[in-house]
């Protein structure tokens, strides 16, 4: 069958079986590898991208039922080579090892904060806690999404340009 | 990588349209809501419909509002919006208490209310709230509409009475004035199911227990609920050891099974605990209300 649908702000379409499962349209016809597949039974949320504005745990959607809606992914955080504050929080805070979590984690980060702009570490627990870490102790993420609301987490769109992320790196 | 046996996919565009898709497309066809219980039914090959009929374009039965003296849910309705309901908290605390505890924030974005009762597993929450406040569900087909009480809806593990063409449009549960509730859950994680879980409401009047109602998942209570208790209590004042006494009657009419999360004389222990519990709870919030 023919999908269509809105991925990062760009129209993409694609022929699939119906049983073809969102986490792998993303990654395998459309090559946005951001978003990682983990353990294919919705526990562990490393598959976790935005529908329509939502957290959603993408190994348990089927891409024709996102067929006319609207998908935003890790890859669509970035904006014309601009961080968006939650990957500079994971950058800044080390809420990162392995990386195999961050992209779902960082989404769910940027819908919370679009949200709550400034959520307590109780409910960035709470919005995570869908999600497993393997590395960090979820610690370093919750400083990283504190870092992010604590630098303009909410007002990515206006946000002015900032330094390089190498810069920030370094 | 388990992916799901072909299928065949149809989109509904009103609950007329899905009635009809069932119809024609006969008993191997399945409504998909959240999709987040039977889809990993499917890809495990437990479930291998023919045909998945896509219902998440029915926005008009994702609601929750007050008509005629009933708090009504749509089928659609997602967890996470009847856990933010400001309305389903000001009458009934037990389900924002239960849907916290219901599996996690990305799948409650995806979940539905419908979705849980009609998936009917046998450690399901909301089976066990919609017994505790003795809801009835509204089923549709092309004859007309029948309202089932949540108490009689379930036929076994995963099995409702729901006919092959016919589909949960509303959930309804009286508003009690005067009644408070509560719910509580034991699990090794968060996501996971329930251990033991309980629910319950009461209605106070005069300090004496006028009107209660319990609920229980995943310990093998017949039909989620725990009427013997309830028969016991009413009448009666809510003391320790009147509660105790229903925590014992409630424990009594389970039948778990052992698995990984416990054996049988844990789960009948937090049967009765947390049957105490919630109706404790309950007790006290009737009472700061009156």
């Amino acid at each position: 069958m023919q999908v269509k649908m809105t991925v990062n702000g760009t129209e993409v379409s694609g022929e699939i079986e119906p049983r073809l499962l969102l986490v792998h349209f993303v990654r395998n016809h459309l090559g946005l590898t951001g978003t990682h597949w983990g353990c294919d039974t919705s526990q562990c949320g490393t598959c976790v991208l935005l529908l329509d504005g939502e957290p959603v745990k993408s190994c348990t959607v089927l891409t024709a039922m996102a067929d006319g809606h609207e998908v935003r992914t890790v890859e669509g955080l970035e904006v014309d080579g601009r961080l968006d504050p939650v990957q500079e929080g994971f950058m800044q805070e080390h809420g990162l090892q392995c990386g195999f979590c961050t992209p779902g984690m960082m989404l769910t980060a940027r819908w919370l904060l679009d949200n709550d702009p400034d959520p307590d570490d109780h409910t960035i627990r709470e919005a995570i806690s869908g999600q497993l870490c393997r590395c960090t102790g979820y610690e370093n993420i919750v400083r990283a999404v504190r870092w992010a609301a604590e630098h303009g987490g909410e007002e990515q769109a206006e946000r002015e340009p900032q330094e390089s992320s190498q810069e920030v790196q370094a | 990588m388990q992916t799901p046996a072909p299928v065949d996919y149809a989109r509904a565009t009103s609950v007329e349209h899905a009635l009809e898709l069932l119809e024609r497309l006969g008993p191997e066809s399945r409504l998909i809501a959240g999709g987040h219980s039977l889809l990993p039914m499917m890809r495990i090959r437990l479930a291998q419909p023919e045909c998945v009929i896509d219902i998440n374009g029915l926005t008009d039965l994702d609601y929750v509002r007050v008509e005629g003296g009933d708090l009504c849910i749509g089928a659609m309705t997602r967890h996470s919006t009847v856990l933010a309901s400001p309305v389903v908290g000001e009458h009934y605390a037990i389900f924002h208490e239960a849907e916290r505890q219901i599996a996690d924030p990305p799948v409650r974005n995806r979940g539905t209310v419908g979705g849980s009762f009609c998936q009917a597993d046998p450690a399901e929450d909301l089976a066990a709230v919609g017994s505790a406040v003795k809801a009835n569900l509204v089923l549709r087909s092309s004859q007309g509409t029948r309202t089932v009480p949540a108490r009689e809806f379930h036929a076994g593990p995963y099995e409702t009475v729901l006919g092959d063409a016919e589909m949960l449009t509303e959930v309804r549960v009286p508003i009690r004035p005067g009644s408070a509730s509560a719910y509580d859950k034991v699990k090794r994680k968060v996501g996971d199911w329930a251990a033991a879980a309980a629910g319950a409401y009461v209605v106070l009047r005069d300090g004496v227990v006028a009107d209660v109602g319990i609920g229980l998942t995943a310990v093998g209570a017949p039909h989620f609920c725990a009427e013997e208790a309830e028969a016991y209590l009413v009448g009666k004042t809510p003391t320790d050891e009147h509660l105790l006494e229903a925590g014992r009657l409630a424990a009594q009419a389970c039948t778990p099974r052992a698995d990984q999360r416990g054996p049988v004389a844990y789960k009948v222990h937090l049967a009765s605990e947390l049957t105490q519990r919630v109706l404790r709870r309950s007790v006290e919030r009737a009472e700061g209300r009156s």
